[in-house]
């Protein structure tokens, strides 16, 4: 098993810290797949605990000048490494002015994946600054946790309204009640609701887009799409711990080009965010009444 | 439904309608009083009147005038209420608290009477927040009985200098020493803390000082902890004036100047603490 990459445009270096950030806010410790062609951060959860899942995805090509990697096997050609994202972002934090940033997988007592960053040097000599990130194999026999999720009908989908705004709303409601009714319609409606014994909240976007079916996905030749609703369902309601939406809406250190809101009314809240290459999917599971 | 037929259909129920461009220049009075979580509001032809309480030692009154509002309707004289305030304070703040340049959350506050919920509208930006708080049975209200005849001594001075001196109170210190004489030091605040005593003193020439009626020397104490929430208030004033009365009650009123430019009052009245002597010359 091999990995190693060059980052050496800035913009590259800064475009990747900003996406780590975004998952060390999401997720304590997380999985990084590495295979031919991208790099992904994964959190598989089960919907039936309750927990949240995350999938994000970024094509390698987009960060890495020089890249290569030798996976498990010829045909298990990929890597999956445990870690925890702070640790890659405390390590990028030394980049931000970084002439180039080599990331390898090597072996020093434990697994690690070695971040050697070059600064800028008013001398000759170079600068040099290097973090271990400690990381856990993951056996092969467990790989089967780390699929993409699959995505069922979901019953509704709408565009999201801007999520500064709907953080500045979920962080005031997250001070009244625990949970938070989500429910969005075909008009382009979304509402949010808390409701307690003292106080009832409720928020209202107006003229909120619907994707089509096809335009949504990042692939669109890809037949994982998912069809609209057979049932024509005008709308739906849902009801979703508070902490994980607020979770979510607060992650973004950008503002992201589409964030799509995909619905299944029994299961789960999809979030697809996409900005420029990079696609992030959070799984929020529905909390029954 | 557009939104103006349904106000006037709902206006019809309601004792209280109260509009305002600006739920900030709501929010930050309000914030100025907001040391516990409960509230009594009152509101009369003259506007809201909301009360604070704590320990039957310290009461503050936060006054937000009619003419603050773009709308203010009463169908009674005086409608009583008590509301959680920090509840209400979240719903004013629901689109943030902090004040983007050229965004403004509009409110429309209604309120149908005696056992019905304050009712919020909100509106920033094309969303939409509605919120209904549960308001609870009202409490009487302390009355400190401060009347101006009996204010001993008055000193009214620009709040920028007040606010580091208290912003620097001793927390170790269980009391607040004031000082007001017509003699020197003319005004000093005192704490007696575990690392020792410290002594601020406002001279009366001092540019700070805009008004300076001081007829007797006084000395009273007051717990730190009762008036140390008058900071938040503080912080927001441009000027505040500080009274006491010959039972040695301490009434501090802050103006508070709107981002439109108007004036609310704040008051705070606290009652000296009395395990220690009264008028004794320090």
């Amino acid at each position: 098993m091999r990995f190693r990459g060059k980052l050496m445009d800035i913009e590259c270096i800064q475009h990747f810290t900003r996406v780590v950030s975004t998952v060390s806010k999401l997720a304590k410790t997380c999985t990084l797949k590495i295979d031919r062609s991208n790099v992904y951060f994964i959190l598989p959860g089960s919907v039936v605990s309750g927990d949240i899942s995350i999938w994000c995805e970024l094509p390698q090509c987009h960060i890495f000048t020089e890249f290569n990697m030798e996976g498990l096997s010829e045909d298990a050609d990929e890597i999956f490494l445990e870690l925890t994202p702070e640790n890659i972002v405390k390590a990028m934090k030394s980049a931000r002015n970084a002439k180039w940033v080599k990331m390898k997988l090597t072996n020093k007592h434990i697994p690690c994946i070695t971040f050697e960053v070059e600064l800028p040097s008013l001398t000759n000599l170079p600068r040099t600054v290097i973090h271990d990130v400690p990381v856990c194999v993951i056996p092969r026999r467990s790989w089967a946790e780390f699929q993409e999720p699959k995505l069922t009908d979901f019953d509704i989908s709408i565009y999201m309204p801007p999520l500064k705004v709907v953080k500045n709303i979920v962080d005031r409601m997250k001070h009244l009640g625990n949970f938070v009714m989500l429910s969005v319609n075909r008009n382009g409606e979304m509402t949010l609701k808390v409701e307690t014994d003292l106080v009832s909240v409720s928020t209202h976007f107006y003229n909120l887009t619907c994707p089509n079916s096809r335009s949504w996905s990042k692939d669109p030749s890809v037949t994982r799409t998912p069809t609209q609703s057979r049932h024509q369902i005008k709308s739906v309601e849902v009801r979703v711990n508070i902490q994980k939406l607020a979770q979510f809406v607060s992650s973004q250190q950008v503002v992201p080009q589409k964030v799509v809101c995909n619905i299944h009314a029994n299961r789960t809240v999809h979030f697809l965010l996409l900005h420029n290459d990079v696609t992030l999917q959070y799984f929020l599971p529905v909390v029954s009444m | 439904m557009p939104l103006n037929t349904q106000q006037a259909e709902d206006d019809g129920q309601y004792v209280l309608v109260a509009k305002l461009d600006n739920a900030r220049n709501m929010s930050t009075i309000l914030k100025a009083v907001h040391f516990k979580e409960t509230a009594l509001v009152i509101a009369s032809a003259m506007g809201l009147k909301v009360t604070v309480e704590d320990s039957k030692c310290i009461q503050a009154n936060a006054f937000l005038q009619a003419g603050i509002f773009q709308e203010f309707l009463i169908k009674e004289e005086q409608v009583t209420f008590k509301i959680n305030l920090t509840v209400l304070l979240e719903c004013l703040n629901i689109f943030g608290s902090s004040s983007t340049p050229g965004s403004t959350t509009a409110l429309r506050m209604c309120y149908a009477g005696y056992g019905s919920p304050l009712v919020l509208m909100l509106e920033e930006g094309g969303v939409l927040t509605n919120c209904s708080i549960k308001t609870q049975e009202p409490d009487e209200t302390l009355d400190f009985n401060f009347c101006s005849t009996n204010v001993i001594n008055k000193i009214i001075m620009k709040s920028e200098c007040l606010k580091e001196a208290f912003n620097e109170l001793d927390m170790t210190s269980e009391i607040l020493q004031i000082l007001m004489s017509p003699d020197k030091p003319y005004f000093r605040l005192s704490t007696f803390g575990n690392a020792g005593s410290t002594h601020s003193d406002f001279p009366k020439e001092s540019d700070m000082v805009e008004a300076f009626n001081c007829t007797q020397t006084q000395t009273n104490r007051y717990k730190v902890s009762l008036l140390k929430p008058s900071v938040k208030a503080l912080s927001s004033s441009v000027r505040v004036s500080i009274r006491t009365d010959n039972r040695g009650f301490l009434s501090l009123q802050f103006m508070i100047k709107n981002e439109d430019g108007q004036v609310c009052f704040v008051e705070y009245y606290c009652a000296p603490d009395e395990d220690m002597e009264e008028d004794y010359d320090s």
